[in-house]
This record gives C-alpha cells, structure tokens and sequence, in this order.
C-alpha cells in the first residue's frame, strides 16, 4: 500500500475516522467509544504509514501482522481497515448486527483480512508473538504491532508473554499500551493500578518509550525507533485521553461501553468537523 | 488362563514417550512443525524434539495460557504447532486461550496432555486431569484424541500433524500394554474393532482399552461373548460404531480414566439415545479427586481393572435379560 506520512494528512484521516467511530457506534446503539477514539492516532499511523502490508493482497506471507488486543474498540479498527481498503466502507453502519462483517469484537470468520479474533482481553500480546517467531523462523521481515489496552494489562497473561518476548529476544513485535487511564468500572487508578507503568515494563526486559499517543509526528518516530531496536521487544506506552476529540466524552468513563444517543452523536460529529 | 483374544497384551512405553518419540519423527518430515512445553518438557518427552531442532523448540516456562496463545499465533502464519504439558495444565490453565485463539477462529493448533487421569500415581490429584476430555469435547470445532498404546499414539500424532484444525491428544504417564500391530491403520473419528462379541460391547478409550481385552477374555470364559471397541477418537465420535453395538448387543459398557459425568461414556449414551435402545454401564471417576499412591494401587482403588469392567458388563447383560 502507498504509504501516507505528511502528518497534516494523518491528522485529517484521523478527523474522518473518529467522525466514523460515533456514526457507526451510534446506528449499533451500543459499543465502545471511548478507547476507540484514545487508540486513533495510533491505528492511523500504523495503517497509513508503518506497517508493510496490501489491502489488495491481505494474506501476503511477508505483511507486517496487526492486533487490537483490546478488542473492544475494534471500531476504529473497522474504520482504518475500510480506509485502506480491506472492507467496505458503506457497510460500516452495520456493526454488531445480525450477518455483519463488522462483529461486536473482531471476528475472523466474518472479516479474515483481521489477523486475529480478540475480545477476550490479555491475550493478543502472545498471539502477536506466535506471529513474529513464525516470521523469524521463515526469515520473513514482517514484524508484529499489537495494540493493548491500559486496564488490559491487569490480565496476568499480558505479563507471561512479557517475559517470553524479552526472554525470546523477540525484537520483530512492538506492543503499545493505550494509556487513557479509564477501564470500565472507573479509573484504573481506583480499579487495579498499573502504575509505573514504563518501569515495569522495563524491568520486564522491554524498549519502552513513554510518548503523547496523540502526536502524529511523535508516534512516527517511536515506531521508527522501534524498528531500529535490536535483541529485545519494544513497548510503546502511548499518553492519550479517552474519549479524545469530543469534549464531553473525554475523560468520561461512561463513555467506556455506552454508545451516543443521536443528539450526543450530532454534537460530537459538529466538534469533528 | 488362556487368552481367548489375539492379543498378548505385552509391556510397551508410556504413551507420553510414544508422542515425544512421534514428535522427533514429525520434526524431521515437516520444518513448520514446531514444539512448545512449559517447564516440563522432560516429563512430556518434548525434550527430545527440543534438543534435536532447538530452533523449533519454545521454552514458554510455567505460563500455559501465554504458550497456548503464542501457538496459536504461529498456527496463524502458517506453523503447525504442538503445545504440550501436563493435561491438568494445558486443558485447565490454557482452557480459555484454547477457546478463544483456537477453537472459535479454527487455527491449526494441537494440544497435547500428558499425565491424564489417575494412573500418574503419587503427584496425587492438583496433577491428574480427570476433566480434560469433557473440556476438550466443550471446545467447538476441535477433534480430541485418546490412543491406548505406543502404535495408536504414534500413529495418531502423524495423523494429527496431517489434519488441519485444533485437535487435542490425551496422553499417560503409566506403561501400556502393547495392543496394536505395526501396521494396524488409525484414522481420525473410526473407532476401532478389536474383538468381536454378541452379548455385551466393551467400549473403551486410553489406558482401559487393555482393560477391556483382559475383561472380554474373563466374560468369554463365562459364555459372556463380549465385543471390545477402541474409541481413539472422542470427538468426532464414530456413530455408526455406537448405533451397531447398540444394535447388535444390546448393552454397552463405557470405561475411561475420567470424571464419568462428563467424558466418553455420557457422550456415547447421547448417541445411543438418538440411534438405538441399549442398556448401558459407567467405568471411571464418580464425583471425586483421587489420591497419592502407586499407579497400580490407585486403578485398583477406583476401580479400572478388568475384574471391574467385566462386573459391569455381568450387571448390563442381567439388566438387558428383564
């Protein structure tokens, strides 16, 4: 895929998806906003302009390998994936109903361009590292980017596969931590704090870089520092806010797992305009 | 007493090594064939296969759920991976990963427990898994395997290499009695026949299938003409096997080394139910854990001996004659 890296461009591709996000959550009339919005920045420089990959080719053997392990915000995941090509965009409004491509959480079977069906949280970090050794043992150049979220890495698994990468020297697979600082229940402060989140990780033998989630530019350089980083995995924790882009969703854990009402919907789409 | 079956029923290896020894044999035919063990791969008999192709070979520690999902995600790109441990702990540990990065996205992933049931002997029960078949069989979409003997398990893991899709094998920890000649032929879901019999059909699965020839030896003596059938396969179940036992001897005996409110006998009794009539009786773990002891100690103890299965075999043909 022709690669896009002017960040202005980025930027307003970001806009687009985010406007798309609240359409869609707001027809299916439920769904996860919130880390959708906090994850954008982060799925539009991936998609548009790191990952090695061809929409018109999707199982090409030597493609870079994608996983929300959050999967609960694959809406912004359907968002990019119709943006570079994978699906339909004109089907986007049909997420989680009945014979959709658009599952409630992503979903193989229905869409196979995905990499992975992920919902069930904790557990994409392996399955991205059963994919960068697969791609090490075929002397492949692909290379996995998985993407976690904050209250996710409350899961132990999260941390078994955190061990392994580093133990492994898995240094084909970047993890970024989305760091909006919300889970469901509440703050992850109040529910199970993580914090210090980049020293644990470095301890757990990872490159970690601790960054604005949300500065284009920024997420650029990291994942080109990720890329150059030899002998040992690199994490990603990227500082966002959820609920980014539409004032009385941000920082606002309701909008977690709530979907819009339409006239929540009208007001976030004119705040995105 | 003379052995009125063909079968010698001499000393073999654990069906653990069988598949360690298989491994070693698959690593060499097929270079996306690929290893995983948590920390017990000396136990499992992966070692073998670890030391022989180190590059193939993945350390995941004591983490299961992390090795069963990594496996997945090699199975993904296209690697056919073998996730190994205890079964207590890759069927119970890595349950969830199973189900999700597994079974509903349907990758080629194989699972194999060792140490199942109780005839691991002294670990005692945190050890033997007693469930991992019902767990297995709960997993939609995958085929779950259970050989008896060195032949079946080695035959088995070729077969399963060869299948696509996520498949389970159950292996033991104790020495098996060598059931099966060389070249005896094994495919995935066809029980297999190895006596024949009118009265009374002795079906069994893993270590009890030796058993059942030893049982089907004692009824015979008795004028008990009882028909023995190894169910390797517990998922997908051979159905016309089950519906011309039921049919042709009435009464059905089930014995395996698991929970018998959830493994092989209740799933064969779904089958007698929706095909034909048949009186049936239940060998295996009734509503319990086990305990510490030696393995011959402990079958004795909770009764999978011959002298058992051939008492519920005497008590199905009773019942059928009312």
């Amino acid at each position: 895929m022709k690669k896009k890296s002017n960040p202005a461009e980025l930027a307003a591709i970001a806009k687009q998806m985010r406007r798309e996000v609240i359409e869609m959550i707001t027809e299916a009339k439920s769904g996860h906003p919130g880390g959708s919005l906090s994850a954008t920045e982060i799925l539009v420089t991936l998609f548009m302009d790191v990952l090695r990959h061809d929409p018109a080719n999707p199982k090409w053997k030597d493609r870079d390998r994608f996983i929300l392990s959050k999967g609960h915000c694959c809406p912004i995941l359907y968002a990019v994936m119709a943006e570079c090509g994978y699906c339909p965009k004109d089907q986007l409004n049909t997420l989680r109903k009945l014979g959709s491509i658009y599952q409630g959480h992503p979903d193989v079977r229905f869409l196979p361009a995905l990499e992975a069906s992920t919902g069930s949280l904790g557990e994409g970090l392996s399955l991205g590292l059963g994919m960068a050794l697969a791609a090490k043992l075929d002397k492949s150049p692909a290379r996995a980017y998985v993407v976690l979220g904050d209250g996710e890495i409350q899961e132990g698994q999260v941390w078994e596969s955190a061990m392994f990468g580093a133990m492994h020297h898995v240094d084909n697979i970047v993890a970024i931590v989305d760091h909006n600082k919300i889970q469901l229940d509440g703050f992850v402060a109040d529910i199970m704090a993580v914090e210090p989140l980049a020293e644990k990780w470095r301890s757990f033998g990872w490159h970690v870089m601790d960054i604005d989630g949300h500065d284009i530019p920024t997420l650029q350089k990291a994942f080109a520092e990720a890329a150059e980083t030899k002998g040992k995995p690199t994490c990603i924790i990227a500082e966002t806010i959820k609920g980014k882009g539409v004032s009385f969703m941000e920082n606002n854990p309701k909008f977690h797992g709530m979907a819009p009402t339409k006239d929540e919907c009208a007001l976030a789409l004119k705040e995105l305009a | 007493m003379p052995a009125k079956t063909k079968y010698e029923l001499k000393p073999g290896p654990a069906t653990r090594e069988s598949f360690g020894k298989a491994l070693v044999e698959l690593g060499t035919a097929n270079p996306a064939v690929v290893v995983l063990d948590a920390d017990l791969s000396k136990s499992t008999y992966t070692a073998e296969f670890g030391k022989q192709f180190p590059e193939r070979f993945f350390e995941c520690g004591i983490a299961e759920a992390n090795m069963v999902a990594i496996g997945a995600g090699l199975a993904a790109s296209g690697k056919i991976p073998f996730v190994s441990s205890f079964s207590a702990f890759v069927m119970n540990k890595g349950f969830e990963q199973l189900r999700v990065t597994a079974a509903f996205p349907n990758v080629n992933l194989k699972a194999v427990g060792t140490h199942s049931g109780i005839s691991i002997g002294e670990d005692g029960p945190s050890q033997m898994s007693i469930e991992d078949l019902s767990l297995a069989c709960s997993l939609a979409g995958f085929v779950v395997l259970s050989p008896a003997d060195d032949v079946a398990m080695t035959k088995l893991v070729h077969a399963a290499a060869k299948y696509f899709g996520p498949l389970f094998i159950r292996a033991g920890r104790a020495k098996c009695p060598v059931i099966y000649g060389a070249d005896q032929k094994f495919e995935i879901g066809k029980a297999i026949e190895l006596v024949e019999g009118t009265d009374v059909t002795l079906i069994a699965t893993g270590l009890l299938v030796a058993e059942a020839i030893r049982a089907a030896d004692i009824l015979e003596a008795e004028g008990i003409s009882a028909r023995v059938i190894d169910f390797h396969t517990i998922k997908p179940l051979d159905r016309d096997a089950i519906a011309k036992a039921a049919k042709e001897t009435g009464a059905i005996v089930v014995a395996e080394e698991h929970l018998v409110d959830s493994g092989l006998g209740v799933r064969i009794a779904q089958v007698v139910a929706e095909t034909h009539p048949a009186i049936m009786e239940f060998i295996g773990i009734h509503n319990t854990y086990a305990e510490s002891g030696s393995p011959d100690e402990l079958l004795d103890k909770y009764g999978f001996r011959a002298s058992n299965v051939a008492a519920a075999a005497r008590r199905a043909v009773a019942r059928k004659k009312k």
